[in-house]
């Protein structure tokens, strides 16, 4: 028999295997998710879940997918969360510190408490990209913030109001665009592309019979 | 950290063989021993597990049993009195599904001016694009062309592609890399701007670029804030439950639910747009799976029931790699990539038994002959699975490899006390892509006028079988495609009287062929809850 464990979901008292995530303790106990469950796999964010462990104070937070029940576990799921996402058109914009003054000036009010970090399930560095969003250094901010999944529970937890998942975005699609280097390989693929340089060629492969296009197949080099 | 005493004694050998394995180039198979292989031991050749449509556009071809029970199974309005006269919605295009195909799509129809509206039945984004993590090919290199793209990805799928969309897809390949630039996608570059590329299984050049292993994160990111920045209306949590049609015979709108009121609404639209992915939460033949909440195949459903032909609904692709251990992540995608950096997969005595690169349905296959008649599968609390040898990758290419290129992977294992970087991982094939989907022609419509189709629930860009990397392409090209397309299509568009005519048929069709089983489709959202009571403790309160 597998060992169970007691947690509380919205307050109320199931036991349930201890092997479980807090997603699958919830199916377990008889709900059948819309909200707060996408790819079950630590990728969407769509589980945010904020929990504290019975007669401690810590208000702890987790994706429901990726993290197990744990013993006299109060949990309360967050399956939407208000953040500001400002509209702009990206073609508009060029990558300098003034941007962020214009779009997201709340960020300048952050009062340096780290709440953000503390809380963010995918361990990254919260308070410190906000930080390279404020000097407008985009490179640094996209780095620091790569690995988010938008699932808001920082910005549950900022008593300045940020939208940190939104505000880093941002600074990643400034950066993508108009920071990191130029791939001109690239553009000499789509000219040749479109400039009909590829046709024969390829339409010499396509209109093969079958067999020399097999024999084409299993005989090509592959690159080392 | 494992515990399982099998599984550590099986790590020592995997550890003892390590240096000697890296030195290996395993050969490739040949096409002989492919074909042998498959036929063996691939789940697509498993005829009992396949059931014969008896009625509908693809009546007495094969498909998944439990995708049978859906195609021909009883329309959720089939009771239902719904007034068609006054719809809540009344625009040009009506998009199903807020992925990377129908975000894409969206882009593109208000690009063209269409007045476009995207209905998805859990948020925009979740989808399987958010968990594409390997990469997106492209023959953009000196070294490459698309030719040899279309050859790769024809070969991988069996030479059954249908070869003008095969043709786009490889064509508009270098254009779709250069558009998602452009939106702000950050690939994987080296300082001067060249694309650091790898090869996927059964790729003959290096054309998979990526966003670290969160390349399908980071394009769905990015073209949901493309799509929120535009202000095109999304509402999430709304289903598509059926089709209109109109007394032309056309596709007029679409029934929509309100996943959380059960409230109904009718959307009329000049077009409509099918992106609603694939189905690995239909668990065919019990797999697990690496796909979303919310891949049901309903889009094939939908569309099968108003007429439009599938193409290739019995070939499902099983990713070689899924996370057999530990068991909260069973099924789990493993991303290829982790073979593009240099892992090997091997058995349980340490043994190499195959080239890790060789096309997914023959890995998949190669696997599952290791874990049955070969006997030499590790045991794991859900069955047997091969190690693929991940702290291989750092002693060929240095230590901090692992963190750098597949940071994802890294993660989601430490969070269950499993470290790659030291110990490998365990591994088992997975339902990862539907190959087959619904028949389109170049500018992306169905056989039913109207109905456009993008993505995962289209047939026939890959044939068979998709090579990696193929999908995030197919997305992103005929995404747009389909929303190019609707956008000047819809400007000619006369839409007649709405009816059900088509759900009413489809209903005497069922009756006719003596189907009694009254599944109701489309699935929607799988049932993961318990049947039995949960162990609630009767003292509480």
């Amino acid at each position: 028999m597998e060992q169970m464990v007691t947690v509380y979901l919205f307050g109320k008292e199931h036991k349930v295997p201890e092997s479980l995530t807090i997603m699958e303790a919830m199916e377990y106990s008889g709900y059948k998710l819309v909200r707060g469950c996408g790819c079950r796999n630590g990728f969407c964010g769509a589980c945010a879940t904020l929990y504290r462990i019975k007669g401690e104070k810590e208000l702890k937070a987790a994706l429901a997918c990726s993290a197990k029940v744990e013993d006299g576990m109060y949990v309360a799921t967050l399956p939407f969360f208000p953040l500001v996402k400002e509209q702009y058109d990206i073609e508009k914009l060029k990558p300098e510190q003034q941007v962020m003054m214009q779009l997201y000036p709340e960020i300048y009010g952050c009062v340096g408490c780290n709440a953000c970090t503390k809380a963010c399930p995918q361990s990254l560095n919260v308070m410190q990209y906000i930080a390279y969003a404020q000097r407008g250094d985009f490179e640094k901010c996209a780095e620091e913030s790569f690995d988010c999944v938008m699932c808001g529970i920082c910005s549950t937890r900022c008593p300045a109001q940020i939208s940190h998942p939104q505000v880093a975005m941002l600074a990643r699609r400034l950066y993508g665009k108009y920071v990191a280097p130029h791939c001109d390989h690239l553009d000499d693929m789509v000219d040749a592309v479109k400039t009909g340089k590829i046709e024969e060629l390829i339409q010499s492969v396509m209109n093969k019979p079958l067999e020399e296009i097999k024999e084409l197949y299993n005989t090509r080099e592959i690159e080392k | 950290m494992y515990q399982d005493k099998e599984m550590l004694a099986s790590i020592k050998k995997v550890e003892a063989k390590r240096a000697e394995n890296i030195k290996l180039d395993p050969r490739r198979m040949t096409a002989e021993e492919k074909e042998k292989l498959l036929a063996t031991y691939h789940p697509d050749f498993k005829e009992d597990k396949f059931t014969k449509l008896t009625i509908g556009p693809n009546k007495g071809e094969k498909v998944p049993t439990e995708l049978s029970f859906l195609l021909q199974g009883k329309s959720r309005i089939a009771d239902m009195d719904l007034d068609l006269e006054s719809p809540k919605y009344d625009i040009d295009v009506l998009i199903i599904g807020g992925g990377g195909a129908g975000c894409s799509c969206a882009i593109e129809a208000d690009n063209g001016g269409a007045k476009t509206m995207i209905v998805t039945k859990l948020r925009i984004g979740d989808a399987n694009t958010m968990m594409a993590e390997g990469g997106i090919q492209a023959a953009d290199k000196p070294n490459d062309s698309p030719a040899q793209h279309f050859l790769d990805a024809y070969g991988g799928g069996h030479f059954a592609a249908q070869k003008d969309l095969l043709y786009k897809l490889v064509m508009e390949a270098p254009e779709a890399i250069q558009w998602l630039s452009e939106l702000g996608v950050e690939f994987d570059k080296a300082p001067d701007g060249t694309m650091i590329t790898t090869h996927g299984g059964g790729t003959s050049r290096k054309r998979m670029h990526a966003a670290k292993d969160y390349s399908g994160a980071e394009i769905m990111r990015t073209l949901r804030d493309e799509v929120l920045s535009r202000g095109i209306p999304v509402l999430d949590f709304t289903a598509a439950i059926e089709l209109i049609k109109d007394d032309k015979g056309q596709c007029a709108g679409a029934v929509l639910m309100n996943m959380e009121s059960g409230e109904i609404y009718i959307a009329r639209a000049k077009c409509v747009v099918i992106a609603t992915g694939g189905a690995g939460r239909l668990h065919y033949q019990g797999f697990p799976t690496s796909n979303h909440y919310g891949a049901t195949a309903d889009g094939l459903v939908l569309a099968y029931r108003a007429g439009a032909k599938l193409l290739y609904p019995d070939t499902i692709q099983y990713h070689p790699t899924g996370v057999a251990f530990p068991a909260q992540i069973y099924g789990a995608l493993v991303t290829e990539k982790v073979r593009s950096v240099g892992a090997m997969l091997v058995n349980k005595d340490g043994e190499v038994f195959m080239n890790p690169l060789e096309t997914r349905d023959v890995s998949a296959a190669s696997i599952i002959r290791e874990c049955s008649d070969r006997g030499k599968g590790v045991k794991t609390p859900t069955g047997y699975a091969v190690w693929l040898d991940t702290p291989m990758i750092e002693e060929k290419f240095g230590r901090g490899t692992i963190e750098k290129r597949i940071p994802g992977m890294l993660r989601m294992f430490l969070r269950f006390g499993i470290d790659m970087r030291e110990e490998p991982i365990l591994v088992y094939p997975t339902q990862h892509y539907q190959n087959g989907g619904i028949k389109i022609s170049a500018d992306g419509m169905s056989e039913l006028e109207n109905l456009y189709v993008a993505g995962e629930a289209v047939g026939g860009i890959h044939g068979r079988n998709r090579l990696m990397g193929n999908s995030l392409l197919d997305i992103i090209v005929f995404g747009r495609n389909a929303g190019r397309s609707v956008a000047e299509k819809c400007k000619s568009v006369k839409l007649g009287k709405l009816n059900f005519d088509h759900v009413a048929a489809f209903e005497k069709e069922r009756a006719d062929a003596g189907i009694t089983d009254n599944t109701l489709s489309p699935k929607l959202l799988p049932d993961y809850t318990r049947v039995e009571k949960p162990a609630i403790d009767p003292d509480l309160r």
